[in-house]
């Protein structure tokens, strides 16, 4: 089989990422620079110190990315990089040093869209993993249920009405005083908690059966939090966190066995930062068991912001004939399936 | 020498192919379209005009601040992208010395600005040195002579042809750039005009922006430039940096990284807060 060597490029939040990925599927090399000893300093990503650090870092990364594969950019067959949706500062990094690359090197240039990444972040693991399928999307920036009808082709069922599921583990973490990321912080914490200490509300969106809404949960942890205090009550950290994650996991799931029943998916994967969840990788694998319904999930080095799911997501883009163009922009709103 | 040189900092979109004889190419742009957008059709318009074979250049200029943050990293983020795949080193042009280049070799005093809102500029003060002088005499008024940051020795040794340690920098910088209040620079100005009898030429947005206050400050002998000096010209930092590489002052495409003059909004308020508390 002939071979499709992709170098992929990642800078859309804070991580400043590269990656050679094989005919989509064969990660060769996939090398993450992440910045956030940074921003917590700052309690969360600061766009302009992002942006800065990423063009102090790009270079570096990128030649790690051929080294650690073996390869020079004269055995390379395309360049890709994600050019929305995310900081739109950040992302122009990468877009004008990928296009440069492809330009100097007279290489197909193309430009990916972040969530597709996430999404192909499956296709690396698991060879036997084809269209069609449902797919989770939860980061910090996303919220996303996905119909992937094939490669490319994605149907958006849902998305968050308001904050994504990662955002409000971070404002959430940070009113209980676990700090930034939120993520990991609270995972831990609810590890040690009563997930059915507190009844946290479980956030609806009027009239539509997949969309989500977080900003109601988080201000319901708020106010529990304010009522403790002024009644001079202790507060059980791990309660609150394994009670808050409990709602949100519980409606992520909800959400999805119902698309998983009315699309008949016989496969349903989960993608993006929050997708390393504990509670909620547990809880999607045993509802799909149940349901046998084949579940995926990326490793976490796969779930986090990487440049491999870019070169996986490009690959089958560049089957397809797609390129960019010299004048391709960052697009901070890029919508699923657009181009 | 053969340099392919990029400005983005502003409001234009530059980019030049020179060499020591010859402008070969000069594209540049002046509108409200991202740099993103404009700045890699530019290039390979002129590639393809040229039918400018890429291995030929011998390094990627740059101006590399003070300008548009975002703006800054569109022009650098190309330039080490083209130097990482052509192996080859960049220079790194302060902005308002590839400015001051338009005017090269007036004994006036040029003072590119740039707008740096609330006010402020980042403006720079320039001159030239006396060109015509017999060899000798060169040597005695030579004032800075060419220095390599020892970090930069390795570098410029492995591009040794590029750099002759001798040469003389022909600009004299009188006031490096910094971000300025418009009538701080007007007073300098005021004074360094007095001290030498030399009139100013007044360019860059920032000369446009505050033309009523300049007009109200500035009581020498002083003109603005006309539009085709006025601003950022790749040809102008690809002068600027054939001057640079002859002194040295070259870098790897992953050294480079832009130099704004100023620290992040986040940083600075973080600073003010940490010296509040110390101070409380």
């Amino acid at each position: 089989m002939e071979e499709t060597k992709i170098l992929a490029i990642e800078s859309s939040c804070d991580e400043t990422a590269a990656a050679v990925v094989v005919n989509g599927r064969d990660v060769r090399s996939n090398v993450i620079s992440s910045q956030i000893d940074i921003h917590t300093l700052y309690g969360g990503v600061v766009p302009e110190i992002a942006s800065r650090k990423h063009i102090e870092r790009i270079n570096q990364v990128v030649q790690q990315a051929l080294d650690d594969a073996d390869l020079t950019l004269d055995e390379i067959d395309a360049v890709a990089v994600t050019y929305g949706p995310g900081l739109v500062g950040a992302l122009l990094v990468g877009v004008a040093e990928a296009k440069a690359i492809a330009w100097a090197r007279n290489l197909p240039f193309l430009g990916v869209h972040h969530i597709e990444g996430h999404i192909s972040a499956n296709y690396i693991e698991n060879p036997d993993l084809e269209p069609p399928f449902g797919c989770l999307v939860v980061s910090g920036g996303h919220t996303h249920l996905v119909r992937v009808r094939n490669y490319g082709e994605y149907e958006i069922l849902g998305k968050t009405a308001d904050d994504a599921a990662g955002e409000a583990f971070d404002k959430v973490a940070r009113a209980i005083g676990l700090g930034y990321p939120g993520g990991p912080k609270i995972d831990q914490a609810a590890r040690k908690g009563n997930p059915l200490a507190i009844a946290f509300p479980h956030g609806k969106v009027r009239g539509s059966e997949y969309d989500f809404s977080f900003s109601g949960l988080k201000s319901a942890v708020l106010n529990y939090l304010n009522e403790r205090q002024m009644k001079g009550e202790v507060i059980c950290v791990e309660d609150v966190a394994a009670s808050f994650q409990k709602s949100v996991v519980d409606v992520l799931v909800d959400h999805s066995v119902h698309a998983i029943h009315e699309f008949g998916f016989r496969k349903f994967a989960i993608a993006g930062g929050v997708a390393s969840n504990t509670a909620l990788r547990n809880a999607m694998e045993e509802a799909c068991r149940r349901r046998n319904v084949r579940f995926y999930r990326p490793s976490p080095v796969l779930c986090t912001d990487n440049a491999a799911m870019i070169g996986a997501a490009a690959y089958y883009e560049y089957q397809k004939g797609v390129r960019s163009d010299w004048s391709l922009n960052a697009v901070p709103n890029l919508k699923l399936g657009e181009r | 020498m053969k340099i392919l040189a990029i400005d983005t900092s502003g409001m234009p979109a530059s980019v030049a192919v020179c060499t020591e004889e010859t402008l070969l190419a000069e594209y540049t742009v002046h509108l409200k379209r991202t740099h993103s957008q404009t700045l890699m059709p530019m290039m390979e318009e002129i590639r393809r005009t040229l039918e400018l074979d890429l291995n030929t250049v011998d390094a990627i200029a740059v101006a590399g601040g003070p300008g548009s943050f975002t703006g800054l990293r569109i022009g650098s983020a190309a330039a080490k992208g083209i130097g990482l795949a052509l192996d080859k080193p960049l220079v790194h042009v302060p902005t308002l010395e590839a400015m001051a280049y338009n005017f090269y070799g007036t004994e006036s005093l040029v003072a590119p600005m740039m707008d740096a809102r609330r006010n402020q500029v980042f403006a720079g003060i320039y001159t030239y040195k006396r060109m015509g002088m017999p060899p000798a005499q060169m040597e005695s008024a030579q004032m800075e002579p060419a220095q390599m940051d020892p970090s930069q020795e390795s570098l410029a040794q492995g591009h040794a042809a590029l750099a002759s340690p001798a040469y003389v920098d022909p600009l004299t910088i009188l006031s490096d750039q910094e971000p300025l209040e418009i009538g701080d620079l007007c007073s300098r100005l005021n004074t360094l005009s007095l001290e030498t009898g030399k009139q100013v030429i007044l360019s860059g947005d920032g000369a446009q922006a505050y033309r009523a206050v300049i007009e109200g400050c500035l009581k020498v002998p002083h003109f603005y430039a006309p539009a085709h000096l006025a601003l950022q010209k790749a040809g102008a930092v690809a002068a600027r940096a054939l001057d640079l590489a002859r002194m040295g002052k070259l870098e790897s495409a992953a050294q480079h990284r832009p130099d704004y003059l100023r620290v992040s909004q986040a940083e600075r308020v973080r600073a003010q807060k940490e010296q509040g508390t110390h101070a409380g």
